[in-house]
Formats: C-alpha cells, sequence, structure tokens
C-alpha cells in the first residue's frame, strides 16, 4: 500500500482507477481462497452430522445459544458500523470513519470476550476439543473464525491509526473498503456458524 | 489518463440503506433462533440453511458491496461457492456410497 496520502500512486505505474478495482478484486479473490479454507470444516460437519445426528443433537444443547446470539448481533452490528465508515471516507470524512472504525474494533473485542467466557464454561464442564466429534469440529471451527477475527482486528487498528493520521481520502479509500471487505467475511461466516453448531447441531 | 479520474466516482451508498439491511439481518437472526425452539425435523435445518444464505447473500450485496461490483467481481465471488459445492457434494457422495469398509 502506497504511502502517498493525497495524490495516491505517485510512484506507480499504474492508473489509480485500475489500481483501486484490482485492489478489490484480489480481495475477492483472496476471501474465495478463505471460504475453500472453511470449505474442509463445512463438508466434515456435514458428513459427521449426517453419520451420528443423535450425537449433534444431544450435545449441541451444551452450547450456550444466548451467548451465541449475542455474538450474532455484535458481529452484525459491526459489519454495520464498518460500512458506515467505509461511506463515511468516501464522503472524506475522517474523524467519522475513525470513530465507526473503533466501534467496529470494540465490537470485535466484544466478541473475543464472549467467546472466552464460552470457551471457559466449556473447559469448567470438562468439555475439551477431544471430548467429541461434535466438540472437535466445535472448537476447530470456531478457533478458526476467533483466529479471523484477531486477524480483522490487527487490520482494523491499523487502518484506524492511518485515518487518524489522515492518510485516507475521499479520493484514496482503497485500504478501508479493502479491510472492510475481510471484515464482513468474518461476519460471513460466522452468520452459518451460529446456526449449525448452536442451534440445530 | 483523463484530467479527472473516474475512479473516485464512488456509488456511495448511504447510511439508510445499511441501517434497512441492518434492521433485515437482525430480524432474520430473531426467527432463526425462533424457529430452533420449535421441532420440524429434518426441516429445521433447510429453514436455518436458507435463513443464513439469506443474510450472506445481503451482508454481500450490500454491505459489500457486491451489488455495485462488474461482472469479473461476480465471477471471483460465485466461483469459489460452486467449487465449496463440489468439494462438499463430491466428499458426502463418496463417504455415503462406499460398499467396502476401508
Amino acid at each position: 500500500m502506497g504511502d502517498a496520502s493525497t495524490e495516491h500512486s505517485h510512484g506507480h505505474h499504474m492508473d489509480p482507477a485500475v489500481e483501486y478495482s484490482s485492489s478489490k478484486l484480489g480481495m475477492w479473490l483472496f476471501l474465495g481462497t478463505e471460504i475453500l479454507l472453511f470449505g474442509g470444516l463445512f463438508a466434515a460437519y456435514a458428513i459427521f452430522r449426517a453419520k451420528y445426528p443423535e450425537m449433534f443433537f444431544e450435545q449441541h444443547v451444551e452450547l450456550n445459544k444466548k451467548m451465541g446470539a449475542v455474538n450474532t448481533c455484535i458481529l452484525i452490528f459491526s459489519s454495520l458500523t464498518m460500512a458506515m465508515g467505509v461511506s463515511a471516507i468516501q464522503r472524506g470524512k475522517q474523524k467519522v470513519t475513525a470513530i465507526l472504525i473503533l466501534i467496529t474494533i470494540l465490537c470485535g473485542l466484544g466478541f473475543g470476550v464472549v467467546k472466552y467466557f464460552e470457551y471457559s464454561a466449556k473447559f469448567h464442564h470438562h468439555i475439551y476439543p477431544d471430548t467429541s466429534i461434535f466438540f472437535s469440529l466445535y472448537f476447530l471451527m470456531t478457533g478458526l473464525h476467533m483466529l479471523h477475527v484477531f486477524i480483522g482486528l490487527t487490520i482494523l487498528s491499523v487502518l484506524f491509526v492511518l485515518t487518524l493520521k489522515g492518510k485516507f481520502t475521499a479520493k484514496y479509500s482503497t485500504p478501508v473498503e479493502v479491510g472492510g471487505l475481510y471484515w464482513h467475511l468474518v461476519d460471513l461466516i460466522w452468520i452459518y456458524l451460529f446456526p449449525l453448531l448452536y442451534l440445530i447441531g | 489518463m483523463a484530467t479527472h479520474s473516474h475512479a473516485e466516482e464512488h456509488h456511495i451508498t448511504g447510511n439508510k440503506t445499511y441501517i434497512i439491511v441492518w434492521a433485515a439481518l437482525m430480524v432474520m437472526t430473531a426467527i432463526t433462533v425462533y424457529v430452533s425452539y420449535i421441532n420440524f425435523g429434518m426441516l429445521n435445518i433447510v429453514i436455518a440453511l436458507v435463513i443464513a444464505s439469506i443474510k450472506a447473500s445481503i451482508v454481500a450485496l450490500y454491505f459489500m458491496h457486491l451489488k455495485l461490483e462488474d461482472s469479473i467481481t461476480w465471477v471471483f465471488a460465485l466461483f469459489p461457492l460452486l467449487l465449496l459445492a463440489l468439494l462438499i457434494g463430491m466428499t458426502i457422495t463418496d463417504t455415503f456410497t462406499r460398499t467396502i469398509v476401508p
């Protein structure tokens, strides 16, 4: 990412319009690989659920539906603030963008805190990844998702600092948009994990 | 390059649209949680996945601006879903049609 702030891509040989659309396209391509990364686990889930429906049904009750629902709401709200942040920077409102990114970060942290309590409760009840296939999948899928939340939070923190420094403008908002795409994917995956693990097991 | 680049002519989505989308997502979350308390048998998973897919679609279309993207972005966004369907479909077909126990 160039460090040229206002008149971007001075040192580049690319047309800014091309650079903008190819950055987004690159992120979409990466998101595709992310979906397939989770895809392996979704395939495992589908097979074991079809093989042992009773086990999934009996054990999913152990999960805290309320906490899962709260986390779903937190992530959906964070997606809203992220999307609004992208619109704000496209209008050149740096302060509003910074605030919206900060709220998104706080939501991500909130998600982590709720997840921490959930994991602790599981360990407290002596439920570990090796307890059963269901919990093995539960810990793997939510754990890999949690890793993505952390990566997303790192990206958002960098965006927050750079926004405060005035690196992004109405003319140059590509990193905010591309980072936003990543954050939305984190939400998107959770949209599937929540019902599959907490609601129907 | 033209005197003024058109890259900056984003279609900026208004906050009103975002809030409507957010409200729709919340309503669907409530529905999916509510439905999970009722036993429809096999239909439960179908309902849950349909709702999840509608939610995922509107996140992609509005929050991720897929609605405003060109056709190549649509290809990039949809092609992985085809691969995902192949991955899950083929694995299931394999696992449940084996006659010889390995």
